[in-house]
């Protein structure tokens, strides 16, 4: 890739991936000869659009090792995680109103609970562990007689750690407690095996995994059976929980996208990985940096480091030749920092100070060369403009200087 | 985020980045934000006998506006007498950079900054910063 004004060097693929071109290529077709509805019964249109959204959702499913009669399409994983929660909790809800999750969900989960507790649900949101891990000792110490439903996700969208998915579902099965996943960063990146993982719900993106956007799935367990309550009423299709017309071309995406992630993400996550360490093994040596998130269980692609005493967003604009993503607070006009990171016990200085950066399947050795030289030239500079490093240096400890907060 | 001109210009080139030396004379510190807010700037003057604000220098921790603000108002407090740099508004800083709305604290902190450098410089010469106040005398 280019190094241009506008075409950095991509380091956000956490935040989306391109279409493959091999998967962009599969789904012109469906846009404009085969265009049928899959739901029209009566002529070829329909019965072809119909035979490739379920060719790909046997594709969805076989990278997860699940039957595709357990795949049902969404927009998104935010809207698999809303149908999973709601539909669930609904369902459910002469049985107790207890839900559990943690504060590092995403908050497509984490604004779903709050909408179920202004229904009148009550919520735990569990601290993780400084290393961004859930404690199982915590957790089952969370559980109440009442609780219906618990989602932790798979992979943090922010610090890439792999949450204890296999542990956590043995203990809820054994409780006859609803355990819904998001998994929308995980595909392609961690092997997934529903046919031994105990989980009933579990949510996946395209777009994350070079498919297109605006196409998601949610997975529902046949065995034991779980139920929902439908958010989208209408013509009844996806078995009636989730009704629309079904994008055809985006679901043979979706599809396409899953296949070559099953057939590829074994060597492309060595690659990937070398190159993360790489980008690590580059950065380390400098003064006051910290790894965010636990560097054992985590996918290959992420590292999120904060660099103390430079502030996230004028890092960001200080590194304009890469496109990467700050856990800090200005980027997204809000006050807080990374809600993630402030979780994880990280101080105000680090939390402000994060970078994520996210690898992926055009990354090249090149790009991650030209970011170590770029980030440690342009940490140094906004270090020599920065305050709270001079004051490091001075021997001043920051915790103790009494600030004029604003 | 789609910044000014003024504030990139500022951002890539900022104006009188350092510190004077804490026993330089005529030297006052303004140091305003916290790390919480994501926002520190440190603003130091110095002034000369006659009351003139000669240089100035600044380090700020925060945002590309922050930074830019900061460094702006080194600019314009130099050659103004203690009295005419207290009296510069956020509002004049916001504008000259075209801050957006959401930016505008970073703005109203600088004109903290140059207040805090000059309540430093009134208590560590008040005698001689205050002229009538030596005329009292």
């Amino acid at each position: 890739m280019t190094s241009a004004r506008n075409h950095p060097i991509y380091l956000d693929y956490s935040a989306t991936t391109p279409v493959d071109p091999r998967v962009a290529e599969k789904m012109i077709p469906w846009l404009t000869e085969h265009f049928g509805n899959p739901a029209s019964r009566s002529h070829g249109y329909g019965w072809e659009a119909e035979e490739a959204v379920e060719n790909a959702r046997a594709e969805v499913a076989k990278l997860v090792n699940a039957d595709a009669k357990e795949i049902i399409w969404t927009s998104g994983a935010t809207e698999s995680d809303n149908l999973a929660l709601k539909g669930a909790a609904h369902f459910y809800k002469a049985k107790g109103k207890h839900l559990v999750t943690m504060k590092t969900e995403h908050k497509a989960v984490l604004d779903t609970m709050r909408e179920l507790e202004r229904e009148g649900f009550e919520v735990t949101y569990l601290d993780p562990e400084p290393n961004g891990l859930l404690d199982l000792e915590k957790f089952k110490a969370s559980l109440r007689p009442d609780t219906i439903l618990v989602s932790i996700m798979l992979v943090n969208n922010e610090i890439g750690v792999i949450q204890p998915i296999a542990e956590i579902g043995e203990i809820t099965r054994a409780k006859g407690i609803i355990f819904h996943v998001d998994a929308a960063q995980a595909t392609g990146k961690v092997e997934i095996d529903l046919a031994r993982l105990k989980v009933d719900l579990m949510s996946f993106s395209a777009h994350k995994t070079y498919g297109p956007k605006g196409i998601g799935a949610l997975y529902i367990r046949r065995k034991p059976r779980v139920r929902l309550e439908a958010q989208m009423h209408g013509g009844g299709h996806e078995k009636g929980f989730r009704s629309g017309t079904l994008a055809t071309h985006q679901i043979v995406g979706m599809g396409e996208a899953f296949r070559l992630a099953r057939l590829e993400m074994a060597t492309e996550n060595e690659r990937i990985r070398m190159l993360r360490d790489k980008l690590l093994k580059g950065l380390q040596g400098m003064e006051e940096i910290y790894v965010n998130g636990d560097l054992e269980h985590r996918v290959p692609h992420n590292l999120n480091v904060s660099f103390n005493f430079v502030e996230g967003e004028s890092l960001i604009m200080g590194m304009k030749e890469l496109a990467v993503s700050s856990g800090s607070a200005c980027t997204s006009a809000s006050l807080e920092p990374s809600y993630v990171l402030r979780a994880l016990g990280r101080n105000d200085e680090l939390a402000h100070s994060s970078i994520r950066f996210t690898l992926g399947r055009f990354t090249t050795e090149q790009d991650i060369d030209f970011a170590v030289k770029l980030i440690r030239e342009r940490i140094g500079k906004l270090r020599e403009m920065s305050p709270l490093w001079e004051m490091y240096k001075d021997g001043i400890d920051l915790a103790t200087v009494q600030w004029a907060a604003h | 985020m789609a910044y000014s001109d003024k504030v990139i210009d500022h951002y890539e080139n900022p104006r009188n980045v350092g510190s004077f030396g804490k026993e330089e004379k005529g030297v006052a510190t303004g140091m305003v934000g916290a790390p919480a807010c994501g926002d520190v700037m440190k603003l130091q003057i110095k002034v000369n006998e006659q009351g003139i604000i000669e240089d100035a220098r600044f380090k700020t921790y925060g945002c590309g506006s922050a930074i830019a603000s900061s460094s702006l108002v080194t600019e314009w407090v130099k050659g103004k007498s203690v009295d005419e740099a207290a009296t510069i508004k956020n509002t004049q800083i916001a504008e000259e950079l075209a801050l957006p709305p959401v930016k505008i604290h970073c703005s109203i902190l600088a004109e903290d900054a140059i207040k805090a450098a000059v309540a430093d410089y009134r208590k560590k010469y008040g005698a001689e910063a205050a002229p009538d106040k030596k005329a009292a005398d």
